[in-house]
C-alpha cells in the first residue's frame, strides 16, 4: 500500500507504520495489519458520514418544504438519525417466503460493497488518500456500474412483481447513464492526460478546470451531475424505487438492517458521486488558485485542503439533495429519451470539442 | 324539448309505454322486453339524441323489481327517466344497455351485485362490491342476514 | 402484492400486478388489476368494495334527518356538498323554503371545502408524481381552510353541518374576518403553486397528452365534473340546473378541450380561482335572518319519487328518494360522481406506462369511499 501523506497526516501516519514495523516484522501481516486499520477507519468515518447526510438530506427537506424538520431528539434533532439506526436494529430481519433466500440475504451486501469499494480511490486531503492507483477514475467509473447486480439480484430474488419491475428499469436506466458519466470524465482525462485522480488533482494548481476548460467542460460538468443523479437512483431519476408507483421498487420487501443497508449504500454512493465531481471539475482539495495572483494564492493555500475537499463535495450533495426536493419523477421513456436523444449525443460532441481544444491548447 | 313535447314524440314512435308525469321528470315506463329497441331509439333519433346516461339502479318493489334509467341528452339538455318492469324477482334477466352507453358498465355490475338481475350480453359481468360466493342481494327487500341490525 | 391467482406471466405473456387495494397512489382501497406488457399497460380492471358500507341499504332504516348525516362519509372531501344534496332533496320534496341567510352560509361553506379538495387534489397529484415538496405549500392553505371548518363546524372533515330547512347552527362572529384571512393568504400563495408543480417542465412532460378522453367518451361514460369539463364537455351542475342560489352568482364554468391529463389540472387550478371568486361576492352580503327554516319534528316525505342533483368537488352528485309515505326512505340512491369517473380510466389508460396510470389516477382524483358507497 502505497500511502501519500502530507501536513499532520504524513507524520502521524509514519508513526504508526514506524511503530508497527517495530512490532511486527512479517512484511505480509504489516500489510494486513495496516489494511485492517484502514478498513476500520474507513468504515467509521463512512457510518459517520451517512448519518450526517442523512441528517443533512432531512434539514434540507425540511428547508424546502417549509418545515422544521428533525428537532426533538437531541441539540438540533442531530441524534434522530441514531434514534433511527437503533429502531431498523431491533427490527425483524423479515425474509419472504416467496423469496430466493440466498440472493435476498446477498444483494445488500453487494450493494453496500460496491458502494465501499468506489470510496478507495479518493483524495481526501493534500496526500491523503488510501489507494493511489493511476487508474483511479477507470477504476471509479467501473466499480460503481457493478452496484446494478445488486440491485438486479435484490429485485429479482424478493418474489415480488413491483421489485422485479423496479430491477428491470434499473438495468435500463444504470446501464444507459453509465455511457454519458463515462464521457465526461473522458473530457477530463483527455485535458490532463491522466486517469489518476491525484495527477487530474495536481494539474488543476492553477486553477480548476471547470474555469480553465471554457464552456465544454461546463457542460461536461453538469451532464456529470445529471447522468450520475440518475446513476445513484435519486430522484428525479428514482424510477428503481418509485414509491408511488412501485411501492418501493426493489427493496419493496426489505426491512430491518438489510433495509439499512439499502439506505446507506445511497448515501455512500451519493458521496463517491459528489466527490468524484469535485475531483475532477473543482479541484479536489487543491484550494481556489488564480493563474498569476501569487498573494491571493498564498491566502487560499492558508485554508486546509480537506476543508476544500468537503466543502465542494458537500456543496453538489446540496445541489444534488435540491433536485430531489424541487421536481417530480421522469416517466421511463422520457428517462431514456434524455439519455440517448440528449445527453449521449451532446457529450460526444463535447469530447471532440475538449479533444480539439486540448490538442491546440486553448485552454489556460 | 319540454316534457310534453317529449311525451307526444314518444308515443308517435312506441305505442307500448306508459307515462308518469308526477314527479320532476318525465317518468316513461316500458315492458322489460322492450327495454333494448325503445333505448336504442331514444340514443339514435336526432331529435331525442340521449347521449349521457347519468343514474342507473333499481328499486325493489317486493312483487317486482323496477330498473330504473336517467337519460340526458348533452345537446337538446332535455331530461327522461326510463323505467324498465321486471316481474321474474326469483330469476331476474333484463339486456344490457352497455352497447349504448359504455358508463352502463360499471353500473350494471353493481345493480347485478346488490339486486341480481343478470344482464344479457354484459360484457363483464360480477359482482364488484361484495365477494364472489356472497349469498344473497344486500339492496333486495327480502335480504336476511343474520349479523344485520334492525335499527 | 401477489393477489390474484394468475401466475407472474400468463399464456398471452402478460404480466398480471395488481395495484392496491393497499398502495401510496390509489389514495385508498382501490384495487386495479393491471395487464402489463412490460411496462405498457394493456387493461386495467378496477376490483371495488375494500370500504363498502352499504350506505344505500342503512338509508333505508334512518329517518330523513338522519340519513343526512353518512354522506359525509362519502366523499369526505366534499362533505358539505354531499349534506347539501341530501337536505336539498328533502326540502325539494317538503316544499320547504329555505331561507337566504342559509343559502348563503351553504355556498360559501361548499365552495370553501370545493377550494380545500381542489387543494389537496395539487397535493396530491405532485405526490402521486414523486414531488414531495408541493404537498406541504398546498397543506399550508389546507389547514387554514379546515380551521375555520372545525370553528364553523365543530369538526375538520365530516362536517355534518347542512339540515333539511337551513344549516345547523348561525355562523361565529368572526366568520368573514377569518374567512377573509384565509383568501388573501391563498391569493397570495396561488403563484408559488404553478412556480413549485404546475409550470415544473417535468411535470408539464408527465402530463401532457397522457390519458386522452375524448368529448364524446367523456359522454358516453358519463364523466362528471372537472374531468368531463376538461374535455370540452359543459357539465357544471351550479350552471346548469341552479340549485340554492347559485342563479344569482356571477362565476365561470371553466372548460379546456385536451381532454389529457394536464387539461384536467388546468380545469382544477382555474376552479379554485373561481371558488374564491364565488366566496369574495357573497362574503360582505350575507344576508341577515333566520339559518333554519322552521320543519316539524318528525319529517315525513310524500309518496313519490325525487331526484336532486349538486355538483361536489368531483362533479355531479345525484341522490334518488324513493320515498313510500313513511318516516324512513323506501329506497336512496347514490349517483356518485367517482363512480362514474372511475370508468374512465380503464379506457383512457391502455397503452400507457405504469407511470401514466398513476398520472392519470392523480388528475381523475378519485375518493374511494364515494365509489364503494
Amino acid at each position: 500500500m502505497k500511502t501519500l501523506l502530507s501536513y499532520s497526516f504524513s507524520s502521524l501516519a509514519t508513526h504508526i507504520h514506524n511503530w508497527l514495523k517495530n512490532a511486527i516484522t512479517n512484511d505480509m501481516l504489516l500489510t494486513v495489519t495496516e489494511m485492517v486499520i484502514v478498513g476500520v477507519c474507513l468504515l467509521v468515518f463512512l457510518i459517520l458520514l451517512a448519518f450526517f447526510l442523512g441528517y443533512m438530506e432531512r434539514k434540507v427537506a425540511a428547508f424546502m418544504e417549509l418545515r422544521l424538520g428533525p428537532n426533538r431528539v437531541g441539540p438540533k434533532g442531530t441524534l434522530q438519525i441514531i434514534a433511527d439506526t437503533v429502531k431498523l436494529l431491533f427490527k425483524e430481519g423479515f425474509t419472504p417466503d416467496a423469496a430466493d433466500k440466498f440472493l435476498f440475504n446477498l444483494a445488500p451486501g453487494i450493494i453496500i460493497t460496491t458502494a465501499l469499494l468506489a470510496v478507495a480511490p479518493i483524495a481526501y486531503a493534500k496526500g491523503f488518500q488510501i489507494w493511489d492507483i493511476n487508474i483511479g477514475v477507470l477504476y471509479i467509473s467501473s466499480v460503481s456500474s457493478m452496484a446494478v447486480i445488486g440491485i438486479l439480484m435484490a429485485g429479482w430474488s424478493s418474489g415480488n412483481k413491483y421489485s422485479l419491475i423496479g430491477a428491470m428499469r434499473s438495468g435500463a436506466q444504470i446501464v444507459s447513464y453509465e455511457l454519458s458519466i463515462g464521457l465526461s470524465l473522458i473530457s477530463i482525462v483527455v485535458l490532463t492526460g491522466s486517469l489518476s485522480l491525484n495527477d487530474i488533482v495536481e494539474s488543476q494548481a492553477n486553477g480548476w478546470w471547470i474555469f480553465k476548460g471554457h464552456i465544454p467542460v461546463a457542460i461536461a460538468f453538469v451532464i456529470f451531475v445529471v447522468a450520475s443523479t440518475a446513476e445513484i437512483n435519486r430522484a428525479p431519476f428514482d424510477l428503481v424505487e418509485a414509491d408511488q408507483e412501485l411501492t418501493g421498487g426493489f427493496n419493496t420487501e426489505y426491512a430491518g438492517m438489510k433495509f439499512a443497508m439499502f439506505l446507506m449504500a445511497e448515501y455512500i454512493n451519493l458521496f463517491v458521486v459528489s466527490a468524484v465531481a469535485a475531483t475532477i471539475f473543482l479541484g479536489g482539495w487543491m484550494p481556489f488558485h488564480i493563474g498569476g495572483m501569487t498573494g491571493f494564492n498564498h491566502i487560499m493555500d492558508y485554508i486546509p485542503s480537506s476543508i476544500w475537499f468537503f466543502g465542494k463535495t458537500l456543496f453538489i450533495i446540496f445541489i444534488i439533495m435540491q433536485f430531489r426536493w424541487t421536481f417530480p419523477r421522469l416517466r421511463i421513456d422520457q428517462l431514456l429519451n434524455l439519455e440517448w436523444k440528449y445527453l449521449l449525443p451532446i457529450s460526444m460532441v463535447n469530447v471532440l470539442l475538449v479533444t480539439l481544444m486540448a490538442i491546440m491548447g486553448w485552454h489556460f | 324539448m319540454t316534457n310534453e313535447e317529449l311525451k307526444n314524440n314518444i308515443t308517435q314512435v312506441f305505442s307500448a309505454v306508459t307515462f308518469d308525469e308526477t314527479g320532476e321528470f318525465l317518468n316513461v315506463i316500458i315492458p322489460s322486453e322492450e327495454l333494448l329497441p325503445f333505448m336504442k331509439v331514444l340514443r339514435s333519433t336526432k331529435e331525442f339524441n340521449f347521449d349521457y346516461l347519468f343514474c342507473l339502479t333499481c328499486v325493489d318493489w317486493k312483487d317486482h323489481l323496477m330498473m330504473v334509467y336517467f337519460l340526458n341528452s348533452k345537446t337538446h339538455n332535455h331530461t327522461i327517466v326510463v323505467k324498465a318492469k321486471i316481474t321474474d324477482t326469483i330469476n331476474p334477466q333484463i339486456e344490457s344497455v352497455y352497447d349504448i352507453w359504455k358508463t352502463a358498465e360499471l353500473n350494471e355490475d353493481e345493480v347485478f351485485d346488490l339486486f341480481g338481475v343478470k344482464f344479457l350480453n354484459h360484457p363483464n359481468l360480477r359482482r364488484i362490491f361484495l365477494e364472489e360466493d356472497w349469498v344473497g342481494y344486500p339492496l333486495r327487500k327480502n335480504y336476511v342476514d343474520e349479523h344485520m341490525i334492525e335499527l | 402484492m401477489l393477489l390474484g391467482e394468475e401466475d407472474c406471466i400468463n399464456e398471452e405473456g402478460e404480466f398480471v400486478i395488481n395495484i392496491g387495494p393497499q398502495h401510496p397512489s390509489t389514495h385508498g382501497v382501490l384495487r386495479l388489476k393491471v395487464w402489463l406488457d412490460g411496462e405498457t399497460i394493456k387493461k386495467v380492471e378496477p376490483h371495488l368494495g375494500y370500504i363498502h358500507r352499504s350506505i344505500e341499504k342503512m338509508s333505508e332504516s334512518f329517518s330523513y334527518r338522519q340519513f343526512i348525516y353518512i354522506t359525509s362519509r362519502m366523499d369526505y372531501l366534499s362533505a358539505h356538498m354531499n349534506n347539501q344534496a341530501c337536505a336539498l332533496v328533502v326540502e325539494k320534496a317538503l316544499q320547504v323554503e329555505v331561507p337566504a341567510r342559509a343559502q348563503a352560509i351553504r355556498i360559501i361553506l361548499c365552495e370553501l371545502s370545493r377550494l380545500s379538495s381542489h387543494i389537496l387534489w395539487f397535493a396530491s397529484a405532485g405526490l402521486d408524481l414523486g414531488g414531495v415538496t408541493p404537498f406541504f405549500y398546498a397543506f399550508r392553505e389546507r389547514e387554514a381552510i379546515n380551521s375555520i371548518m372545525e370553528e364553523t363546524c365543530g369538526a375538520r372533515l365530516t362536517q355534518n353541518f347542512m339540515v333539511p330547512g337551513g344549516v345547523i347552527t348561525d355562523l361565529q362572529p368572526d366568520f368573514p374576518k377569518r374567512i377573509k384571512e384565509v383568501l388573501k393568504q391563498f391569493k397570495d400563495n396561488y403563484h408559488e403553486y404553478n412556480e413549485i408543480l404546475i409550470g415544473n417542465v417535468i411535470f408539464q412532460n408527465r402530463m401532457m397528452d397522457v390519458g386522452v378522453l375524448t368529448k364524446e367518451d367523456a359522454i358516453a361514460l358519463g364523466c362528471t365534473g372537472p374531468v368531463a369539463r376538461a374535455s370540452g364537455l359543459s357539465c357544471d351542475i351550479r350552471k346548469l340546473y341552479p340549485y340554492d342560489g347559485y342563479e344569482k352568482l356571477k362565476f365561470d364554468e371553466i372548460l379546456v378541450t385536451g381532454g389529457d391529463s394536464w387539461a384536467r389540472c388546468q380545469v382544477r387550478m382555474a376552479e379554485m380561482l373561481q371558488s374564491v371568486n364565488i366566496i369574495e361576492q357573497l362574503i360582505d352580503n350575507i344576508p341577515e335572518g333566520e339559518f333554519v327554516a322552521k320543519t316539524k319534528n318528525v319529517l315525513k316525505l310524500p309518496k313519490g319519487e325525487f331526484y336532486q342533483r349538486v355538483e361536489t368537488a368531483r362533479g355531479e352528485l345525484g341522490v334518488y328518494i324513493v320515498s313510500d309515505g313513511s318516516a324512513t326512505p323506501y329506497r336512496c340512491k347514490y349517483r356518485s360522481p367517482n363512480f362514474a369517473n372511475l370508468s374512465a380510466i380503464p379506457h383512457i389508460s391502455k397503452g400507457h406506462k405504469i407511470g401514466d396510470l398513476i398520472a392519470i389516477m392523480a388528475t381523475i382524483d378519485l375518493i374511494i369511499p364515494d365509489i364503494d358507497r
